[in-house]
Formats: C-alpha cells, structure tokens, sequence
C-alpha cells in the first residue's frame, strides 16, 4: 500500500469510526454517575483481606494427593483435546494441525 | 491527581460506624440510618484508580473515614515494607481520614504475606520491635495512629508479659492511641481462659480512640475447650454487646465500629447492628 | 523456648510440617488445634481472593476442583505483597505446568484475560480524547502521529477462542465457542472493564502503538485485512484513546 493510499485509508477510517461512535461517548461528568453500580457478572474485586476466616478449624488439606477432574464447564466446552497430550498445548502450530486434521 | 477538594472530617464521632461494603454504596448514600461513619481496609484502595477509589472519593466527601490497615504487620520480625508504608502515606494523604489504625499482629515474614493477623509473644524483645516499627509508621504518614487488639488463638510459652502490660508500655513510649476490639477481647479471654470483664476493667481506656464489634464463630480445641473464631461472618452475640456496654461505661462514648466482612448481610441487617450500638451509646451518655 | 515467625512461616504453608514448639494453649500444653486456626485462615482467604479473582476459571474446572488447586498454588506462590487485588499475578502460569489441568489448553489463556480484566479495573483513571479530536490532525499527520492509550487497556492473544469461552461462561445464552484463535481488547469504559474480539491484526496494530510506533508503522505492522475503522471505533467505544501526540 502506497503512503498515500494509505493516508487516504486512515481518513476513510477515522470518518467510519466517527460516525458509528457519536452516540456513546463518555464523559468524565457522565463517569461519575455510574461508580456506585458494578455490572453484573463483572469483576469487581479486591477481595477483603486480613480479617477473612473460614469460621472453622477444621481444614481439610489436598496436600498433592490428586484425584480430582475438572467437573465444570469445561467438561461441555468441545474444543481439540490435544489427547496425545506430548505438544505443548496451546501453540499456533498444534491448532493448526488440530483445525486442519 | 487525587485530592479531597471539601475540608476533611477531623476526628470521627462518638456514633456508630460500619465497616465500608461496595455493595452498600446506594443504600448508604440513600439512608445512613444510625450509620455516621464508615471504615476502609486500607489495602483495598491502594490500586491506582477505578470504581474503588472514585466511591471512597465519593463517599469521604460525606461521612467521616477512618482507614484501617490490615497488612503492615506491625508485629513482624522483619523490617516493615517501605512500598507498603509508602502506599499507606499516599493514601493517608489525599484521603485524609478521620482516623488511622493497624494491628498488633504480623503477616508478612521472607517476603511472604500470608493474609492473616498473626499473634506475637509479649516480651521485652518483640516490645522494643514493635515501638519502632510504630514510631516508624508515625514518622511516615505524619499522624498518631491506633492499634488494636488481636483475637489469639494460642498463646507463646516466652510470653513475660500480659497484653495489658504490653499495649500500655507502647502507648506510653510510641504516643499512638489504642482501637480496643471488644469481640477480639471476648474472643480472646474465652480461647485463652481469662476473664474478659477484668480485661476492659485494667484497660487504659483514656486512649481508646475506637471501638471495634463484631460476630465470631464457635469451635473447640483438641482437649474440648471452647475455641472461638473471629470470623466477622454473623451478628454480634449478647455476651460481647454486655461486654460493650460495660466498656461504654467505664470509658464513656466513642466511635464504635460493626465489622461484618464475611456473608455480608443486606444493609438493613449492618444498619440494625448499628442501631444496637446507637442505643448503647445513647443510654450510657444520657 | 523463642518461636520464630521463620518457623511459624514455615507451619503456615506446610501442613505436613509439627506445630511449631513453643506454642500452647492454656495450660500449657501444645497448641494443636489452635495453630490449625491460622492454617486455615491463610489457607481460605487466599483460596477466596483466587476465586475472587478469576470466577471464570473456577466455573471452568468446578468448585471443589478450583479449591484444590488453589490450595497447591497458594502454597507455591504466597503473595508477595498484602494488597490482594494483586494476587494471583502467578496462577496463568501456573495452570501452564499444573499437571491435572494439562487437558484444557486454553485454561493459561482464560486465566490471563481474567488477570487483565481485574488490573484493568484497577488501572489508573484517564480521560479519553473527544472522538473528533482524530479529525482535528489531516490525515497525513495523523499517521505520523502517535496514539496514546490509557492504563486500563490490555491486549491477550491466543490460540484459542478465548473471548468466546469468557462469553459462555459469564453471559446466558452465550453460544458455544468454536475452535478458532482469538485476540481480546480489554478497555474500561466508565469503571467496568469490557473485553471485545479484535479483528486480524488489530493486536498487531496495537502491539506497535504500545511501543510508540506511528499510526503509518502501525498500520504495516497490522498488514492486509485489518479493519481500522472497526477497531478505532471499538477503542473510542471503550475510551482507550487518552491522547494523539506529534513528534517523537
């Protein structure tokens, strides 16, 4: 792409974000309404520290004694199971060959 | 960048308070109720910016703040953390609370911070250490604090002195003022076999410049004993409300605190605790 | 008979290890039970503040799973400061080498975009530019121009569908995440952090606006196909945009 092509692209952009954005902008003024309402589902933390305590002595420690499987969703999430379990999951090449196998 | 734009609340008032819940902000701004105060843990407003710090902001404006640390550790072995300490002075200074105050306990030790407040021995030793690390804290944030009175679990066979003893001996040498705890004083005198209303009575109360209640649950140790936990996940019981009482009495009002950080109730319920203190307050004061 | 916090360190984080000496209850005796308090009071909150942190790697794995695991983590990696919002900066690594969780690949990548979630919500406050402020430079200038993004803005890439997999686990009726690579805009508009799908080479366009690349340098490093106009307009959507500086 040319330089001035390519400054035209960014003009053609910059209009097609504009006017697609007009209406959602958020001002600071605006900002201050909504501090007291945390959405939803979303993360809200700072977990309360230093005075937290179960209520109880009884402490049931795993220590490295694994049993347990993952039994959330995951167990419904139906991607590659990477069964041969050698690749280091995750890599761009490994889902490659899992998309095209 | 943040600066509290209103004159400050100096000192907090001889009313109840409630120990500050993000999810009590439209509640508490719509109808205190007996509630006059709030408390922070500090550690939760030391991010750099977002909802946390504009509610606080928010809320300062309006009710007397009193900012209560919980990671200092005060009582530990190793010298205090200097970011943290620096952390506690930045918030300290634009906030400019109505009061500070920390724990005599530990938690961080080889850089570990192990979330929790951990008991000390009193001796002569782990005394002079305590005295520097609050003169230290002093210094930094310019401003006498509070220290408070731990829930114990166990005790230390080097122990040479009675808690009494050690907190009197850091008043007189640090300046600081003291937050007496009156659920950590039942839970205490009940884990470790003393009596608690002897505790409030050989009390320094004159500097008592807060007073924390709370609910704690019931366990046993190995032997059948009664153990109590201070867990901060219930109403507070009618022993340490009697106990309460009794400390308003000898001491006369002050600020106390309802601390419910864990299964926090509905605000209705926090407000109703605090109604029970108000009347306390109002009774022993008329 | 002194007990160090050395050794009480040490007791805390390893159950298999005796209470330390020293230690009693009130008549004298050791004190058992009673240093388990503490055991377990470190043990929860910091089991709570990982679930705290990251609810969509727990409802991943399940509860008495995620339990289990924080307990090894927490035991591994104790926070090394005492403010919690922090904790857990370790734990997407973690999952990387944690044996029982080698069948989920894409968990390290979940965890991740958790992780910049909350920093996110935690970020430093900025004031996002007007959006017309892009306008007031002409276009050539403009892609000399350097854009300045706010702190509360984060970038993950993966391999996997890692926005989708967040959608299905946070937002009912959620469709099931197909397996393709994903890349995730985290922005905070107002206080609530937002995580949005890039489009190709938006987190290579925004990679080199992070190393105070140009818009013309950052617009090659992005390559064939990528959309600007979508991805300005999801960044002033999200008031990521703090500034647009001329010169070096």
């Amino acid at each position: 792409m040319s330089q001035h092509v390519k400054t035209l692209a960014v003009a053609g952009a910059v209009a097609a974000a504009l006017s697609a954005q007009f209406a959602t902008v958020v001002h600071a003024q605006e900002q201050e309404k909504c501090f007291g309402v945390a959405l939803a589902g979303k993360n809200d933390c700072a977990a309360g520290p230093g005075t937290t305590c179960a209520g109880t002595s009884k402490v049931d420690y795993q220590g490295n004694a694994w049993s347990l499987v993952p039994t959330g969703t995951c167990t419904t999430m139906e991607l590659p199971a990477m069964a041969d379990g050698t690749a280091r999951q995750g890599s761009l090449e490994a889902l490659d060959r899992d998309m095209a196998g | 960048m943040l600066d509290a734009t209103n004159r400050p609340f100096e000192s907090l008032p001889n009313r109840p308070g409630v120990g500050y819940k993000p999810q009590h902000y439209s509640d508490i701004l719509a109808n205190s109720g007996s509630v006059d105060w709030l408390e922070i843990h500090a550690e939760n407003y030391m991010g750099d910016g977002g909802r946390p710090i504009a509610q606080l902001r928010h809320l300062a404006e309006r009710f007397p703040v009193s900012v209560h640390g919980v990671g200092l550790s005060i009582g530990g072995e190793a010298p205090l953390d200097t970011d943290h300490l620096a952390r506690l002075k930045h918030l300290i200074a634009w906030l400019k609370p109505a009061s500070f105050s920390e724990h005599l306990a530990w938690s961080t030790h080889d850089s570990h911070f192990l979330n929790d407040l951990l008991p000390l021995p009193y001796t002569a030793q782990t005394l002079d250490r305590v005295v520097r690390h609050i003169d230290q804290v002093q210094a930094a944030v310019g401003r006498r604090m509070l220290l408070e009175n731990p829930s114990t679990y166990l005790a230390f066979a080097e122990t040479e002195m009675s808690e009494i003893e050690f907190l009197s001996a850091i008043v007189a040498r640090t300046g600081c003022g003291l937050l007496l705890d009156v659920n950590n004083v039942f839970v205490s005198a009940t884990n470790q076999q003393t009596d608690p209303v002897s505790y409030i009575n050989d009390f320094p109360v004159d500097h008592v410049g807060e007073i924390h209640l709370g609910g704690h649950d019931e366990d046993s140790d190995d032997h059948g004993a009664p153990l109590l936990i201070d867990s901060h996940g219930r109403e507070i019981v009618d022993p340490v409300w009697t106990l309460y009482a009794h400390t308003i009495e000898r001491a006369g009002p002050r600020p106390t605190l309802i601390e419910w950080d864990n299964d926090v109730p509905d605000w209705a319920t926090l407000e109703s605790q605090a109604a029970r203190a108000d009347r306390i307050l109002t009774k022993i004061s008329a | 008979m002194t007990t160090g916090q050395t050794d009480f360190t040490r007791a805390i984080l390893d159950p298999d290890l005796a209470v330390p000496p020293g230690l009693i209850d009130p008549q004298g005796r050791p004190a058992g039970k009673r240093f388990a308090v503490y055991r377990n009071n470190v043990a929860v909150s910091l089991t709570e503040a990982l679930e705290t942190a990251f609810p969509v790697v727990r409802k991943l794995v399940g509860d008495e799973f995620f339990k289990a695991m924080a307990g090894v983590f927490l035991r591994q990696h104790p926070p090394v400061s005492a403010l919690m919002m922090h904790y857990g900066a370790e734990f997407p690594d973690f999952l990387e080498t944690f044996p029982p969780t080698q069948s989920i690949g894409y968990l390290p990548d979940v965890a991740r975009l958790e992780q910049a979630l909350r920093r996110s919500y935690h970020a430093a406050d900025a004031s996002p530019i007007a959006p017309e402020a892009l306008q007031d430079l002409p276009p050539d200038r403009l892609m000399a121009a350097r854009i300045e993004l706010a702190p509360a803005v984060f970038v993950i890439r993966s391999p996997w569908p890692v926005h989708a997999l967040w959608l299905a686990n946070t937002v009912d009726g959620a469709p099931k995440p197909q397996m393709r690579p994903e890349d995730v805009l985290v922005t905070r508009p107002r206080f609530d952090p937002s995580p949005a799908l890039l489009g190709p080479g938006a987190a290579d366009f925004l990679a080199a606006i992070e190393k105070r690349g140009t818009l013309s340098e950052a617009l090659d490093a992005a390559g064939d196909g990528f959309d600007l106009g979508a991805l300005l307009g999801q960044l002033l959507a999200g008031g990521a945009i703090t500034g647009i500086s001329e010169g070096t």
